[in-house]
């Protein structure tokens, strides 16, 4: 008997009894289902961070004073940067796009009648380019401005929105504290970071400015640094931190009073998580294939019972042992195959809904869902094979006599 | 093997030499057969008759190559089928041997034409020679027109009358019936009966039948009785169709 027939008679017997099949493979479906649904949108999260976090800046190292990262207590202790240190790491340390010192501060800005607390930020030029900012209306500092500590401002989108009318800012003053600013510029939105902040939520200044009117000393918090593309952070980093051990004066055996921070490393080390996440779902949802298979199993050891006296007919016009097996084995392998298909679509139409709701990319990727339709053939074979066997081996007197 | 003791008709079809059949162990060993010769030519209609538990069954069994023989020989066309494998009977089965049983055992929810087509499925022809092949067989026995009905639409005679298509569609050489009429009324029976004859008198197709009506092995021109596993008598008949 050819393949094609068999699969034919497969067909036709699992639509003989359609709704029966179908229960039996509601377990493979839901399995198939679940894992599929659990990759797409874990791959999705997945993305979603690594897109946030590039938004952050490519390539962006921070350089920190201490050991901790994070806010609060880790700095304590350890001396602040100053813009030198930034001008050092700019003529010293290779294959850089751009070094940025930056100052915080959270004040509130006023203009007109209306206030808003943000965060300011005082850096160079360079800044826009660490972070992958691009302007919407205006312009940058110019060298001028940064050198003399001009009051001049470049305000984020949230800023824009809460502060000013429909009309262009650019060239309006905020007043901030005791000084007035002008505006120069606005950025485009960026959007939320990775960590959940508005990072469209800020105003910056040049460094100067910041260091003069607002903290009043000549500290930098944290120096962003870019790298060229293809750079090897690794070495830079070295670089970075042995300049940095001899710009502070450190003895060999002190620790780095300072860290470096690769957005890289933080991107893979969430991702990783993410990751490990959607494999362990992944896992449990595999479990559901397990029991989907042993449904197909058991349900199939029925049909081979009720069969009996088909079995035997076959048997006794002369059908081999292997035809009869085969036969079986197509017809669960079929199931658990249909099974798989339709897991499959409904994952997709499941991850279109979800990856909307929930915001995230709907990544398809043909790997798992190939994976996971091989799976649930295989599942057919693997717990096909026993009813089958049964089925085959029966003796055709006894099976005829089968009522 | 006992080839001594095998005197080998010219041209005999079937052969059985000293044919037993024991079924378990022990205390509960029984013997179904205790040595039976039979000899069957080509073109013969045979009716094997008997009571229960005579050995008729396990001999139609035997003959049908659905069960082998504890001791003995039986040559089929010149092939000792006791030494066969399963799989080698059952491409003997395949390819020479059609049957008819008393419960007509057509695959249910399956149409005429595609039970009668399941043997030609076997043997591999291809779905255009499946159709033609099985449509003549089924035209053979006066059902072409119910061709898409299935089994439970059918009548008990048309039922068997589909079996007997599926039994000949791969034209073999014995046609083995077991009480084909045993489910039918009398009138439907002779009518089966009927169509036998003209199965053996037209094709030429060899049938071994089993049945204990007496008035329906009248049909068959060589009656063969068995009584406790032997054969007790072997009669030529005139054959009353």
């Amino acid at each position: 008997m050819m393949g094609w027939t068999t699969l034919l008679l497969a067909l036709r017997e699992i639509r003989r009894n359609l709704m029966r099949s179908f229960l039996t493979v509601l377990g493979i479906v839901i399995g198939v289902a679940a894992v599929v649904t659990m990759v797409t949108l874990g791959n999705g999260a997945t993305q979603s961070v690594s897109d946030q976090i590039s938004s952050l800046g490519s390539n962006l190292l921070m350089l920190r004073p201490g050991q901790r990262m994070g806010p609060g207590s880790g700095s304590l202790g350890a001396p602040s940067f100053k813009a030198e240190d930034a001008e050092a790491i700019r003529a010293q340390v290779g294959s850089l796009k751009a070094v940025a010192p930056t100052v915080n501060r959270t004040t509130v800005v006023v203009v007109g009648t209306k206030n808003w607390a943000t965060s300011i930020t005082g850096s160079n030029s360079d800044y826009f380019t660490a972070g992958n900012w691009t302007l919407a209306e205006g312009r940058l500092f110019n060298a001028t401005e940064e050198r003399a500590g001009k009051a001049v401002c470049i305000i984020g989108a949230t800023v824009r929105k809460e502060l000013f009318e429909a009309h262009s800012p650019v060239g309006d003053l905020m007043r901030i504290k005791q000084f007035s600013c002008e505006v120069i510029g606005v950025l485009a939105a960026k959007g939320q970071s990775a960590m959940g902040r508005d990072q469209d939520d800020t105003v910056i200044m040049p460094l100067r400015t910041v260091q003069r009117r607002l903290t009043g000393k000549q500290d930098v918090n944290t120096i962003l640094i870019s790298m060229q593309d293809g750079a090897s952070s690794e070495q830079v980093i070295n670089q970075l931190s042995l300049l940095m051990r001899e710009r502070r004066k450190l003895s060999d055996n002190e620790d780095d009073n300072f860290s470096v921070q690769d957005t890289k490393e933080i991107a893979k080390t969430l991702s990783g998580a993410i990751g490990t996440m959607t494999a362990l779902l992944g896992a449990v949802a595999a479990v559901s294939l397990l029991v989907g298979g042993i449904g197909i199993m058991n349900i199939m050891l029925v049909s081979v019972t009720e069969r009996t006296r088909e079995i035997g007919i076959r048997l006794a016009i002369g059908a081999l042992e292997k035809e009869v097996l085969m036969q079986f084995l197509t017809e669960a392998v079929v199931l658990s195959a249909l099974g798989g298909l339709i897991g499959i679509l409904l994952a997709l139409i499941a991850c279109y809904g979800l990856a909307s709701l929930l915001s995230l990319p709907f990544l398809f990727s043909p790997g798992i869902n190939l994976l996971a339709f091989g799976f649930s053939a295989a599942i057919g074979v693997i717990f096909g094979y026993v009813p089958a066997r049964r089925a085959a081996q029966l003796d055709p007197i006894e099976a005829l006599r089968h009522e | 093997m006992n080839d001594a003791a095998i005197t080998v008709e010219p041209d005999a079809l079937i052969q059985l030499s000293g044919i037993t059949k024991t079924y378990g162990r022990g205390q509960a060993e029984f013997q179904a057969l205790r040595g039976v010769d039979l000899s069957i030519r080509q073109g013969e209609f045979v009716a094997i008759m008997g009571p229960s538990g005579s050995g008729k069954s396990t001999a139609m069994n035997i003959l049908g190559c659905l069960d082998t023989p504890t001791s003995g020989a039986y040559l089929f066309d010149g092939v000792h089928v006791e030494d066969l494998s399963r799989d080698q009977r059952a491409l003997l089965r395949r390819n020479y041997l059609g049957f008819v049983f008393q419960g007509f055992n057509l695959l249910a929810r399956t149409s005429a034409q595609e039970n009668v087509e399941l043997p030609l499925l076997y043997r591999g022809e291809n779905a255009e020679a499946r159709h033609e092949i099985g449509m003549a067989a089924l035209r053979s026995v006066g059902l072409a027109e119910w061709a898409h009905h299935t089994s439970s639409e059918l009548s008990g005679g048309q039922q068997q009358r589909v079996a007997i298509a599926r039994a000949i569609v791969t034209n073999p050489k014995v046609l083995l019936a077991d009480e084909p009429t045993g489910n039918l009324d009398s009138k439907r029976g002779h009518e089966i009966m009927e169509l036998l004859v003209s199965m053996n008198r037209d094709h030429g197709i060899t049938i071994l039948m089993v049945t204990h009506e007496p008035d329906i092995a009248a049909y068959a021109k060589r009656i063969v009785h068995f009584v406790d596993g032997q054969i007790a008598h072997d009669n030529e008949n005139g054959g009353a169709a």
